[in-house]
Formats: structure tokens, C-alpha cells, sequence
């Protein structure tokens, strides 16, 4: 397509658009990664909005931005540092820069370096004035005014004009990849299918961005990012939410029965909601509950009445519902309750990213409490790790929770699309009528009691918070029955054990430092580990998403390796989880908590040092 | 008598006995549960539900015992969110007949958002509030039904807070049913809850409730032998509200929009003039004004004061499944997981 003198051949590529939140960047951003998937490349992105709705045009808090990573290889993160950086303002450049590689490009409309916009982004100087960018390759772009010259005989108005600058950014960087404009095109004949107007102007600006760069050959070289060895199949890219709000569905699909979700809006669980209440089609009954208190109230009654109940929240959320968790486990009710894990404390960062609710999902009830608790790790297996969720809560009769965090919720990830046929049966214990029923007998090897969905002729019962009698289910004080009970409780989960898959670790069963994490930190960790295994190092990953209880043979692991260190967004709770299991093993940690996710930079630094460590 | 009424059959063949759990009763002699326990199982033995199809549920106070003792589905849960359980179970399974027991600080002290909520929603079960003005089970504290100035464990100096009337607060939620009666009045327990069930959205069922050891004789002024028929008016949809021992008080309406109590064959009036209580209207303002009624001012109204035709939430909510089932395009998890934009691999 583009007849460049030299192209460099790359693994892997990290771009950054970022703009004001009315620039259209998301779909920039979108757009440029679905091109790249269709193309062959694996993909990880991530999208970085502001916290304020509204925030005031032309600042840095209103910067909205979109990371993508695409690469010739599996790609695990959206990528620390960019390669290329798209900043449509001066706000833009100045929270994104950081950002950018040492020598990376950086695009920026020059239009909007204006001496107003330079002030609202707390400029003192024009930056493009300076050399303070020398050491990148900044090239500058009227993108405004090229936009609206090249539409100035499209019939638009002015403000539909400026809307489709962002295509012309989106034009510039295709050509820099050498990537075809054919999806995106067409894209944009789909979306704006009533307005053929705004059909031909996006195109044209498209096409004019590209040439536009071709033209000033914007890179002294083009980048070419092979396509990545994909396992064969279909694909579609997903975000973690909606692949939870799936995998959910996907549950109650295979267990036959009908799915109810109460749940109260939170940032950033909210959108698993929303996708739930678009499936009416498919049977899905979404509530939405005065509170978080009722959000799990509602889901408990579904429960109580035979659907597959499910509820869905943020760290502050899972704290109000934790009252309501206390019935479900004395209660024995299947339920998952989904927490998005954000910033906290309180309200804390609500659009970023942290692990910091583990030690609650695990310990955070009145009384001893324990219910199974699972994380997933990236976008797309939060499908994968939701119907886990609710496999395990309808077999075991058990709520279970399930961490996902703000940066898998929201980030994307190219998807093999699974076939229902090859998911398994879920097969609770539904009372028959007929048979002998007591509310607490337990036959199976699960210790899990009996499902009597009322309705169910002769089967009429009654359950409650109060402690229950072992087998017929009467109110008891009895001393020795609250001690049955509660070992009762605690095997219950132990015995989740026995239906859970087995640990695998990436790399060599002796290596000289074990790399552990868990939930949404997989793909720096991962990334991390495989460069310093291919540049030599004797270094090994095991990542855990069964948290409560752990897989069986957590402790033969550590058992091969001298030096573990275990990396997590928090202060350290899966590490004191795990000194509190296995005593007598010595735990080296990494913590962070800046609302962002790890960097492979930070890691390979730290496991360097560890390797080295004597 | 008693034994009579309990074993007639219903139409399904069950009796009031059939609805009696075996679990031994822990509410203390004399409590007026004992008398709203006796009422519903007598209603149940007179509607046509399955017993299977009943779902009992409870918050926590010295009411909330009331689903351990009735031989239904049953669920005994936490302080306060049975409205938000009962709603979730309705949802779940439209078919059940869903009655929920709760007390007065239950529902209208931690459960107050739910209770709300629920009402507005206007989700199909019957909401019993047992109002006894005082806090039972944890032995005797106020609560948001408590009169101005009462003396409990928590106000030894008498409560400096205004106390709710359930059923301005129901009807500011937009209640569509709303019946009261006395612990005491079996018959008139039976028939309203019987109402309550019929009616198609939240029913709620105010019971004035006597806690013989922490407020005992709350309601003593109007339940009295001695005060009784002047203070209780028994209303009914299209009969004139008239009460009095010998019924020949009624409710007229004053000039200044309030209600006047008067004597038929006192200063000219007669039956005629008397009020025709219509339960059935939307505007609730009538609703509102007998509701508000208090002795010894005014009689206390009991019976069912409003039930007004709607549609219930969770009917709506699977008429809507239906509805975008019809017209969805997406018929299977297979076809979803495949929607929108995908690419393939080879
Ligand atoms: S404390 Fe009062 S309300 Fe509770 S059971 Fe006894 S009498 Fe009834």
C-alpha cells in the first residue's frame, strides 16, 4: 500500500491516543485495534477515562485516553511505555509524556496549541516551541485546519466538521503501521448508515490523514508488526465486564436456570450490570436495588426461589453487602457476588485499579464465615472465571466470590469465542418431590445440603440466619451443634478443593526465583517472566485465580523453589494469606499502590535484583 | 368454635391446622402475634393457594419468629431487608404467594429504604407490619413508631422524636393497598389479609400489635371493651363510615377540607350525609385523612382503607422478558458469543 524505503520489522508496538473526552480517542483507539486484530496481530488494550463526567475542556482531568499493544507474539498488557503517542491537545501532552518511550513519536495537532489551551493545561511555555521534546520524534500536524479544509465543500457544518478530526489522526497512524483502511472504513459505514454526509466526510478524512503522512513521511522508517501465530478460530474482542456479565449467563444457560442479577450501579462494576440488562432476550432478570444491601437481598430471595442469583459491586459495595453474605453462607443459598476492585479506601480512586479487597472477600463477615473466593486475570478469561463462580456456587450450595479489578473490567483483549457445547454441565442438588427432604442433611461428598425450591410440593421448609440444627434445620443453641456447624461450614469449602484444577507453573519446576501472583496482575507478571526467561534467566511464574480455598498442590509448589516473591496491587494481604498456610516458607513481596497497574519495567528490575540477591 | 373453624377445609383441602409448623412457639403469653398467626393461617385455609406455593418472609424482631411457625416455604432472614428478599423471591418466581412479617422497627427503622422501595415498585405480596410501637426483642427500646415523649431503655427522659404513621409513609410511597387492623380482631385480621392477597401489587396490612411485656396496652385506648366502638370505625368500600355503639357517629367532610366526626339526628344530619368510603380511588387524599385518623380525636380506621388496581412489578417485569424475547434477534448464548463484530483465524 505505502512505498516506504525502509521498514523495520518490530515485535511488538505500544500507541497512545489521548485527547480531550469530546476527541473521540476511545474509538480512535478502538478502531486502530480491531484493524490490528483482523490483521493478526494479538492485541491488549486499555482504556484511561476521566474520573469526572464533565471535566472542564482543554485540562489535564479531562483527558480521556486509550492504550493499545499489538505484537507479533501473545501480547499480555496494553504496554507500559508508548511507542507512539497521540495527543490531540496541549492537556494531553502534558499527563501523557511520561508515557512515552525515550525517542518514541508523538503526534500532536498543532492547531490546539493555542495560547488558552497552553493555560488551561498549566503550561508556562509553548512545549512545541522548545526543545523540551527534542529527544522524540514530534511530528506536528494542523489537524484542525487540515480537516476542515478538506471538508469544506462536504455540506457539513462546522461542528460535524471538527468531529471527525480524530480520523485523521486515525488515517496518520495507519499509514505508520501500514495497516488497510478497509475495517474502518466500513465501520464508518455501518455506524453513521443514516447520514451518507458524515459517511463521505469521515472516509475522506481518513484517507487525507493518510496520505497526509505519507506525504511528510512522517516516520524516517515504517514500523511492520507481523502477524502474531494465533491459535485458529473465531475471535472477537471483549472487555472484561461484559466477558463477566457472560460468562454469568453462560452459568445459568448450562445449569438451566434462569439468571437474576439485583445489583446497585458502582464504578467500575457497573457495566457488567448494564450488559445484564440488555439480555431480556435471553431470559436475564436484572433488578436494580435501592441499595447494595438490597442489590444482594434481592439476589438471595432469587436464590432462595431457584434462580441462579447473582450481584454484582465495587470494594465499598462488597462492604455493605457483607451483612446479607453472613445469611447466605448460614443459609447455604448459592449466589456470586462479583467485586470490580477499585482504588480504596471509602470512595478512594474509583476509576483505577487495585487488589486490594482480598483479605476482605476472604475474612470480611461477622462470625466465622468462609465462603470460596476466585479471581480472574485478564479481559477476556473473566468469562472463563465467572462461570467458574457460578459452578462452583450452584454444585457446592455456596456463595462465592469473584475479584476482577478496574483494569481487566476495562481493558480489551482479542477473545477465541468458545462454543456453549464445550462448556460443562452445572448440575446443583434440586430436591425431587417425593423424596425425603430435611433443610440440612447432607448426603454428597461435598458436605453441600439440598436445593428445595419452594413450589416444590412437600417439600415446605424454613431456613434462616439462626444457627440450624445439623439435618432437620430447627433453630439450635445447642453448644456442640454450633461446633458441628461451623467445622461444617469450614469443610464445605475445603472440600471446593476437590473441584478445582491444579496449579501449572510457566517455566522450569527449579528455577531460582518463583514469580506469584493473583487475579488482574497475570499479564505484567507473565510479560515480565518471559523476557527475563528468554534473556537466560532461571525465573518461573505461578499465578493463582482459586484463592479460597487454594488449589491442591499450592504448597508442593513452593516447596521446589528457594527464592518466592509474590507481587500484588495492595499492601501485602495474598502474601500474609499465604505465610498464615504454609509457615516456615519465606515470602519476599512487591507491592504497589498507585491506582495503576504494575509496569514490566518495575518488575523485571525487582526479580533482577532478587535473581542477583545472594 | 375455634376447632371447627380450623379444620374446614379450603378448596385444596387444607385447613388452618395444615399450615401450622410443629416448632414449638417462643412468643410470650398474651403476645398479639399469638391472635395475627391465628388470622393467617385462617386466611390461608380460606384463599386457594397451594401451601407449596407460599413463601413466609421474615426479617428479625419478635415478629420475624412468624415463618417458624407456619407449615410453608419459609425464610427467616436479617434485620430490616425482607422487603428486599421478598421482592428478589417474587421476581424469581412469580407464581409464589409471597407474605412478608415484619415489625414496626423491621420495616420502618433499618428496613425503611426497602420498605419504601418495595412499595413503590409495587411488587405483588402482602407486607404485615406489626405495630407495636416498641422495640420486643431486644427488650424494650423506642422505635420510629414510638409516641412523642415515650419513656423506654433508650429515652428515660421520654423520646424527643416524632414518630412515623405507617401508612402516611406507604402512601407517600404510592401505595396502592393499605388495611389495618388489631391483633385482637381475629375475623377482621382473616379478612384483610385475604384483601391484601387478592390485590395485585404491595398490600400492606398494618396490625395494631400489643407487646404485653414492653408496651403493653399501647393501643388500650381504642381496643378497650369500654372505648372500643367509639373509637374503632370499621370501614368497607361503598358503605357509609359510621360507627358507635349505637352506630350513629359517622365522618362528614368539614369545611375547612378536615374530617368532622358526627351524631346522624344531631343538628339535622342524616345517613345520607355520611361519607361512602371508596376504597378503590386512585387520589389518595380521602386515603391520607382516614389513615390519619387518631383517638381519641377521631376514631382509628381499620379495614382496608385503599386498594386501587395496578399492575405489579414483577408481572411487568416478565411481560417484558416476553415482550424482547419476541423481537430479539439473539435467541441463544451460541449466537450471542458471536454477535457484533468477529474475525477468524485460519
Ligand atoms: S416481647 Fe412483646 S412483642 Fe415480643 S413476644 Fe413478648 S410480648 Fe410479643
Amino acid at each position: 500500500m505505502s512505498q516506504k524505503t525502509k521498514i523495520i520489522e518490530r515485535e511488538d508496538v505500544v500507541i497512545r491516543f489521548s485527547g480531550d473526552s469530546g476527541d473521540g480517542m476511545q474509538l480512535t483507539g478502538t478502531q486502530f485495534s480491531d484493524t490490528s486484530a483482523l490483521f493478526g496481530n494479538d492485541v491488549a488494550t486499555f482504556p484511561d477515562y476521566p474520573a469526572e463526567i464533565r471535566a472542564p475542556q482543554g485540562t489535564v482531568g479531562g483527558v480521556s485516553g486509550f492504550q493499545l499493544h499489538f505484537g507479533h507474539q501473545e501480547v499480555f498488557t496494553p504496554g507500559d511505555y508508548a511507542d507512539v503517542l497521540v495527543a490531540m491537545n496541549p492537556a494531553a501532552l502534558k499527563s501523557n509524556l511520561k508515557w512515552v518511550k525515550p525517542s518514541g513519536t508523538i503526534i500532536v495537532n498543532e492547531d490546539s496549541f493555542t495560547e488558552k489551551n497552553l493555560e488551561k493545561a498549566g503550561y508556562d511555555s509553548d512545549p512545541l516551541l522548545e526543545d523540551k521534546l527534542a529527544d522524540y520524534n514530534l511530528i506536528k500536524a494542523k489537524v484542525t485546519s487540515l480537516t476542515r479544509e478538506c471538508l469544506k465543500d462536504s455540506g457539513l457544518d462546522q461542528k460535524s466538521i471538527l468531529r471527525s478530526k480524530n480520523m485523521f489522526t486515525l488515517g496518520m497512524v495507519y499509514w505508520m503501521f501500514d495497516r488497510p483502511l478497509k475495517h474502518s472504513e466500513e465501520f464508518i459505514e455501518k455506524k453513521f448508515k443514516k447520514h451518507p454526509l458524515v459517511v463521505d466526510a469521515n472516509k475522506k478524512v481518513l484517507k487525507a490523514g493518510f496520505n497526509f503522512a505519507k506525504t511528510i513521511e512522517a516516520l524516517p522508517y515504517n514500523y511492520s508488526v507481523a502477524p502474531a501465530n494465533i491459535r485458529k478460530g473465531r475471535y472477537r474482542n471483549i472487555t472484561g465486564n461484559k466477558a463477566t456479565a457472560w460468562g454469568l449467563m453462560a452459568a445459568a444457560d448450562k445449569a438451566k436456570l434462569e439468571l437474576f442479577c439485583g445489583s446497585y450501579p458502582i464504578t467500575p462494576a457497573t457495566d457488567i450490570f448494564q450488559e445484564l440488562a440488555i439480555h431480556k432476550g435471553l431470559g436475564v432478570k436484572t433488578f436494580q436495588a435501592e441499595d447494595e444491601i438490597a442489590g444482594i437481598c434481592t439476589a438471595i430471595g432469587a436464590s432462595f426461589a431457584g434462580d441462579f442469583a447473582v450481584t454484582t459491586t465495587s470494594g465499598p459495595g462488597l462492604a455493605l453487602k457483607t451483612e446479607a453474605a453472613g445469611l447466605a453462607v448460614m443459609t447455604e443459598l448459592p449466589l456470586v457476588i462479583v467485586n470490580v476492585q477499585r482504588g480504596g479506601p471509602s470512595t478512594g480512586l474509583p476509576t483505577k485499579t487495585e487488589q486490594a479487597d482480598l483479605l476482605q472477600a476472604i475474612h470480611g463477615r461477622s462470625g466465622e464465615c468462609p465462603m470460596p473466593v476466585i479471581a480472574a486475570s485478564t479481559p477476556s478469561d473473566c468469562f472463563h472465571f465467572a462461570f467458574e463462580a457460578g459452578r462452583i456456587a450452584l454444585e457446592h450450595m455456596t456463595p462465592v466470590i469473584l475479584l476482577t479489578d478496574g483494569f481487566i473490567a476495562n481493558g480489551t483483549e482479542p477473545w477465541r469465542i468458545p462454543s456453549m457445547s464445550d462448556l460443562p454441565e452445572i448440575i446443583p442438588p434440586i430436591a425431587k418431590e417425593g423424596e425425603d427432604f430435611l433443610p440440612y442433611a447432607r448426603e454428597d461428598d461435598r458436605l453441600s445440603r439440598r436445593w428445595a425450591i419452594p413450589g416444590t410440593k412437600g417439600l415446605e421448609h424454613r431456613i434462616g440466619g439462626l444457627e440450624k440444627m445439623d439435618g432437620d434445620g430447627t433453630v439450635s443453641y445447642v453448644p456442640e451443634n454450633h461446633q458441628l456447624m461451623s467445622d461444617i461450614r469450614k469443610k464445605r469449602v475445603e472440600l471446593v478443593a476437590n473441584n478445582i484444577p491444579e496449579l501449572k507453573v510457566k517455566g522450569n519446576d527449579e528455577a531460582d526465583v518463583l514469580v506469584v501472583g493473583w487475579g488482574g496482575t497475570y499479564g505484567h507478571l507473565m510479560t515480565a517472566v518471559r523476557e527475563l526467561q528468554k534473556e537466560g534467566k532461571s525465573i518461573s511464574l505461578v499465578h493463582f485465580n482459586y484463592i479460597f480455598p487454594l488449589p491442591k498442590n499450592t504448597g508442593e509448589i513452593f516447596g521446589h523453589y528457594k527464592k518466592i516473591i509474590v507481587c500484588e496491587l495492595n499492601n501485602g494481604q495474598f502474601v500474609e494469606y499465604l505465610r498464615g498456610s504454609f509457615y516456615g516458607i519465606k515470602f519476599e513481596q512487591l507491592n504497589k499502590l498507585m491506582g495503576l497497574p504494575f509496569t514490566v519495567v518495575e518488575l523485571k528490575e525487582r526479580f533482577n535484583q532478587l535473581l542477583e540477591d545472594k | 368454635m375455634a376447632d371447627t373453624l380450623l379444620n374446614k377445609p379450603n378448596v385444596k383441602g387444607l385447613s388452618a391446622k395444615d399450615f401450622r409448623s410443629d416448632q414449638e412457639n417462643r412468643w410470650c403469653p398474651g403476645c398479639g402475634d399469638h391472635g395475627i398467626l391465628n388470622s393467617v393461617q385462617r386466611a390461608m385455609a380460606e384463599m386457594d393457594h397451594k401451601r407449596e406455593d407460599y413463601a413466609v418472609i421474615s426479617g428479625i424482631g419478635c415478629s420475624s419468629r412468624f415463618p417458624y411457625y407456619m407449615n410453608t416455604y419459609g425464610f427467616h432472614t436479617i434485620h430490616g431487608r425482607a422487603a428486599a428478599i421478598a421482592s428478589g423471591v417474587k421476581c424469581a418466581n412469580p407464581n409464589l404467594e409471597v407474605l412478608q412479617i415484619s415489625g414496626d422497627g423491621d420495616a420502618l427503622a433499618i428496613g425503611g429504604n426497602h420498605f419504601i422501595h418495595a412499595v413503590r415498585r409495587n411488587i405483588d405480596m402482602t407486607i404485615m407490619l406489626f405495630n407495636n410501637e416498641i422495640y420486643g426483642l431486644t427488650k424494650g427500646q423506642y422505635s420510629p413508631t414510638s409516641r412523642y415523649g415515650m419513656v423506654t431503655k433508650t429515652s428515660p427522659y421520654g423520646t424527643i422524636e416524632e414518630p412515623f404513621n405507617p401508612a402516611q409513609l406507604a402512601l407517600g410511597a404510592q401505595s396502592k393497598f393499605y388495611a389495618r387492623s388489631i391483633d385482637t380482631n381475629i375475623n377482621l385480621t382473616k379478612e384483610v389479609v385475604k384483601s391484601a392477597s387478592a390485590h395485585k401489587g404491595t398490600s400492606i396490612v398494618e396490625i395494631l400489635q400489643n407487646c404485653v411485656i414492653y408496651n403493653d396496652g399501647a393501643h388500650a385506648l381504642i381496643t378497650d371493651k369500654a372505648n372500643k366502638d367509639e373509637y374503632q370505625l370499621v370501614i368497607e368500600h361503598g358503605k357509609p363510615m359510621i360507627f358507635g355503639k349505637d352506630k350513629n357517629k359517622g365522618l362528614i367532610m368539614g369545611g375547612n377540607g378536615k374530617l368532622v366526626v358526627v351524631t346522624i339526628g344531631e343538628h339535622g344530619i342524616t345517613e345520607q350525609d355520611v361519607l361512602v368510603h371508596d376504597a378503590h380511588t386512585e387520589d389518595s387524599h380521602m386515603h391520607w385523612l382516614l389513615s390519619s385518623m387518631m383517638a381519641p380525636e377521631y376514631p382509628v380506621a381499620l379495614g382496608v382503607i385503599r386498594d386501587v388496581d395496578s399492575t405489579s412489578y414483577d408481572e411487568k417485569m416478565a411481560q417484558q422478558i416476553e415482550d424482547i424475547k419476541a423481537i430479539s434477534t439473539i435467541k441463544s448464548m451460541d449466537e450471542l458469543l458471536n454477535s457484533g463484530d468477529t474475525w477468524v483465524v485460519d
